[in-house]
Order: structure tokens, then sequence, then C-alpha cells
């Protein structure tokens, strides 16, 4: 029973990290009406991000956060100028084709300057363990607990409770709405795009310090992919309870079902069958945006 | 105050819908631009809006000024800027946002959060059950409540100069009296001028100053609106009203020549 409240425990953790991650792709979706393909890339970023600022740079956990959220935001206004500005208007086939380019280029980077190597900080983050009961809760859960809910919890603020996120939900219904009243269209992408890839850098220092950074930490898009689908593509209380539900299933089924198979890959594919088999059921996924019909 | 000087529109470079509008809004005037389905009424609010350049159109001939800014040089966010707002048309409505919501954003270029707050209560006065359903998710009200808030939303932004496209399609006769009374008021009340884009020709000429009837993206007429009201063709064929029996000469010749242009 232990082992397995320890499971769901770190699992949890494990999920509002995917949950984070998905709602980055989320509101991309929303805004743009694009799949943006890179989201996964910019988690790679993170989890280098945070490997350099903690350990060649030796900065504490805070400070480095904070200046990799401070790299984020200049990485999305630059995409947001550079990649995304110019294909406004333009067909939406076009905006993903531009997002794997971006995808790419982010690869490109990470091993120019990285080396695409494997690189880990799990020593340096601090060693308290947090004891709850018979469950001990690892550190780099319980960073991943409390830097997830507390990001998640802003983004929601944001949302529902200032002017630009009023703008934001509004540009996702209606952009053209949204220009007739003055909104610069510009401004709702720059945020979007910001927000995106903050989210998807703070999610790639999270899952960096529990399984370490190398290219294919950039195959975590796939999994927020499954994350949304499962939610409902354009529902971000979706992505959440998503996230969490696949992160404690991926967990449990690592906890059981791995060592019964020798390789151990189950628990990966594990999420994307249930997936699966909700999107039989519900093919808008589990929280789907009720679309609005009146007859 | 606003003044629109033969201009002609393409969309995607190809498709010329305008072929020479013009036509002029004073301040404070209510101005009504009839015509049939695909005259290219709503282009030319479009134009005048800067709309169209998201919709891959273009205003390749002629100018449009504003308090004398060439607005066919502006974007749609810049154009709103200067004090024009459009009532698009279909109710478009903010459908997952609540109503109060809808008409912030409305609002949402507006630095002067005390004047925000009156106006939000002058629109609810002007529709009192919109404010009933200030809380309410504007995507389940019914086709009227959804059309004053699209009106309401666009008084939000204090214009001085306020497009309406359709404002009483698929609404219930009641309703659309309802509704130009609306108008009307916030016309007096605020001094705001109005061009209003309706199929419902009596409607409009009831309240309007000054009318304009267009035809194939050309503006085939324009008069002071009670002279429009009198006049053979609109009767005819915006009002219903068939002049049979009075005075029957060339003119009826003249007459069902007009027609057929009217109907080509
Ligand atoms: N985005 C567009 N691209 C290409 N053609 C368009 C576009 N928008 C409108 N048109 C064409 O321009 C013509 C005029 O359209 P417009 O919407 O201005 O007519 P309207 O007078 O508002 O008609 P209605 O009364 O039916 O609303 C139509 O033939 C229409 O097919
Ligand atoms: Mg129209």
């Amino acid at each position: 029973m232990n082992f397995f409240l320890q499971l769901v425990v770190t699992g949890l953790a494990l999920g509002m990290v995917y949950a984070l991650v998905a709602i980055g792709f989320v509101i991309i979706l929303k805004c743009s009406n694009a799949f943006n393909i890179a989201q996964g890339h910019f988690v790679l970023i993170g989890g280098y991000l945070g490997y350099t600022f903690l350990v060649p740079f030796g900065l504490p956990i805070w400070a480095s956060l904070i200046l990799a959220i401070a790299v984020a935001v200049v990485m999305g206004l630059l995409i947001e100028r550079l990649a995304i500005r110019p294909l406004v208007g333009q067909p939406e086939l076009a905006m993903i084709m531009m997002t794997i380019a971006l995808a790419t280029v982010l690869e490109g980077l990470a091993t120019l300057i990285w080396g695409g190597e494997y690189k880990t900080y799990h020593g340096v983050l601090p060693t308290v363990t947090l004891k709850l009961g018979q469950i001990s809760i690892p550190p780099e859960s319980l960073i991943g607990l409390i830097v997830s809910v507390v990001t998640v919890a802003l983004l929601m603020a944001l949302f529902r409770y200032t002017k630009i996120g009023l703008a934001m939900r509004a540009t996702a219904e209606d952009l053209q709405v949204v220009q007739s009243v003055g909104i610069k269209a510009t401004t709702v992408y720059a945020v979007s795009w910001v927000i995106a890839c903050v989210v998807g850098v703070i999610g790639g220092m999270l899952l960096g310090g529990v399984s370490g950074v190398m290219i294919p930490l950039a195959e975590i898009g796939l999994k927020a992919f499954a994350v949304v689908l499962l939610g409902g593509v354009n529902s971000i209380g979706g992505a959440i309870v998503a996230g969490i539900i696949l992160g404690v299933l991926e967990n449990v089924a690592a906890g059981y079902l791995d060592p019964l198979l020798p390789g151990g890959g189950l628990a990966q594919i594990f999420p994307f069958i249930v997936m699966i088999i909700v999107l039989i059921f519900r093919p808008y996924g589990l929280f789907g945006l009720v679309r609005i019909e009146r007859i | 105050m606003l003044e629109v000087n033969n201009i002609e529109v393409v969309y995607m470079s190809v498709i010329q819908v305008l072929r020479g509008v013009s036509l002029e809004v004073g301040d404070g005037k209510i101005v009504a631009l009839l015509g049939a389905n695909g005259a290219g009424k709503t282009t030319t609010l479009k134009a005048i809006s800067g709309m169209l350049k998201t919709e891959e159109g273009e205003v390749t001939v002629g100018t449009i000024n504003f308090d004398g800014k060439r607005l066919d040089r502006y974007g749609p966010e810049a154009i709103a800027g200067m004090g024009i707002s459009q009532a698009m048309e279909g109710r478009r409505v903010l459908e997952h946002l609540t109503v109060e919501e809808n008409l912030l954003v409305g609002a949402y270029c507006r630095k002067d959060r005390a004047g925000v707050k009156e106006d939000l209560e002058v629109v609810f006065d002007y529709f009192p059950k919109v404010k009933h359903l200030r809380r309410r998710v504007s995507g389940y009200l019914s086709g009227g409540e959804q059309q004053m808030l699209v009106i309401g939303r666009a008084l939000m932004a204090r214009p001085k100069l306020m497009l309406l496209d359709e404002p009483s399609l698929g609404l219930a006769p009641l309703m659309v009296q309802d509704i130009y009374e609306i108008i009307k008021r916030i016309n007096a009340d605020q001094k705001m001028a109005i061009l209003l884009v309706e199929q419902n020709a009596r409607a409009a000429l009831g309240i309007a100053d000054y009318g304009y009837v267009m035809e194939n993206g050309r503006v085939a007429l324009g008069g002071p609106a009670d002279k429009l009201r009198d006049n053979e063709d609109v009767r005819e064929f915006y009002l219903g009203l068939s002049a049979v029996g009075s005075k029957k000469s060339y003119r009826d010749v003249k007459h069902y020549h007009r027609r057929k242009r009217w109907l080509a």
C-alpha cells in the first residue's frame, strides 16, 4: 500500500509537470490554431538551461529558475517576431510547418551549444526529503510539485483576472472581433508564445532534474500532445486533469509492470494506450470545450 | 466626418467587388446603406474599418477620410483607436465569455476605468435585458439578446462613428422595432454618428437622416431618407410597395430597364 501511495505521489508531481507543458500547447492551439510541434523542444532547452545554471554556473535553484524564465521570455518574443508574425493570416498548415522548422532549429541549437550530450544535475538539488507518514517525497518531486502548482495557479489567475488574459481568451474565439475593438493581435500572440516557452522551459528544468537531459527529452512534447488530446484539445482545465492522470498512471505502471517485463518500456507507452482508449469513447477528450450550439 | 471617395475593392488581387463607391457620413448623423445580397455593403464597411486587410481584400482605387486621416492606410486596430467601432454581421459574440466580459472586450483600449464602468451602466440602461444576463455565458443567449450584446460591445468603445451591419438580421418584427428605437436613442443621446447597413429598408430609412442604395458594387442612388422612402424604385424593391395605377408613361419603360439593372 505504501509503495502504491509513493508511486501516486511522485506520479502526481510528474503529472503536474506534464500538465504545465501541455498548457503551453493548448495556448498556442487556442490562439494560433496550430499544433506547436516545438513545444517539446522548449522542454529540451529548459533542461539544458537548468543544467547550465545549476552545474557550471553553480547558481542556487531559485536563481537558476528565474534566469531560465528570463531566457524563455526572450526566446518567446524572438520566435513570435521572427517566425510567427510573418505567418499571421496565412493558412494554418504554414504555421504548423513553421513549428516543425522551429523544432529542428532548437534541436540544432541544443546540439551546437551543449553537444547534445547527456547532462544531469540530480546531484546538486537540495536533499531534503519530505516525510508524510510512511511515504517519503523525494526532493525533485517536491520541487516539481511546488513549482508547477504555483505556475499553473499564476497562469489561471492571469487568464481569469487580467486584461491581457481577457484579450487572450477573446482572441481564441474570434480574431476579427478582437481586432475590431483595437486589441493588437501581435501583442496577444507574443504573450502566448512567451507563455508557451516559459512553461516549456520550467517543465524542462523540472524533468531534467528527474531524468537528466538529452535530445530525446524533446519527446516529452509528444506526451504533452497526448495529455492535450486526453483533456480535450482546447481546455486548460482538461490539460491539468489529464496531465495528472497520465503522470500517475505512468508512474504506477512503471512501479508494478516494469519489473515484470525485461527492458521495461511498458510505462512509457502506457499513457498512450490510455489515451487511445479514452479517445475511442470520447473523441473530444475528457473536457473538450462544449461546442455551443443553439437550435 | 467620414468620406468615402470613389473606392474600388479587390479581394485576393482578382475578385473586384466594389467598383466606385462614394458616400459621406456627417457628424452625429445616421446614414443607411441599403442594397441586395452581394451588393457590397459589408465590403464597404470592412473597407472603412480596415477589416478588409484581414481577409486579403484591398482598396485599390479611391480614398477613405475620417477626421482628416486616410483610413485606407491603417490597419483595423489603429482605426478602432481613432473612434470607429464596428458591430459585424452575424452577431459575433465571444461565445465562451460571459456577457460582461464581452462588453469589457469592447472597452479594452480605453484607459479611463471610471468611464468604462459608467458606460457599462449606460449599456445596461439601453438594454436592461442584457443587465440581467451579465454573468451568463454569452453563447447561450437568444439571437436578439446576442444582437443587443454586440451593439453594446461596439458602444463600450465610446466611438465617434459606429458601423452596424444588419442589426435586424433574423429578428422578430417587434425585436427589430426595439433595436431600432435604441439605435435612434443612442444616436440622439451620445451624438454618435452611425452608418447602418440593412436589408430592412423600411426600418433603416425610418430612423436614418440620409440613405444610399448599392447595386453591384456601386452606389446607385443616394438622398435624404424621406426622399428615398418616396422614391419609386426603393418603394418597389425595398419596401415592397408597388406603384400600380400611378403615373403610367414613358417612365414605365425606363422603369423596366431599371428593374433589369437592379436585378442583374
Ligand atoms: N473575403 C472575400 N473574398 C472574396 N469575395 C468576397 C469576400 N467577401 C465578400 N466577397 C464577395 O463580394 C461580394 C459582396 O459581398 P458583401 O458581403 O459585401 O455583400 P453584402 O452587400 O454585404 O451582402 P449581404 O446583404 O448578403 O450581406 C459578394 O459577391 C461576395 O461573394
Ligand atoms: Mg453583408
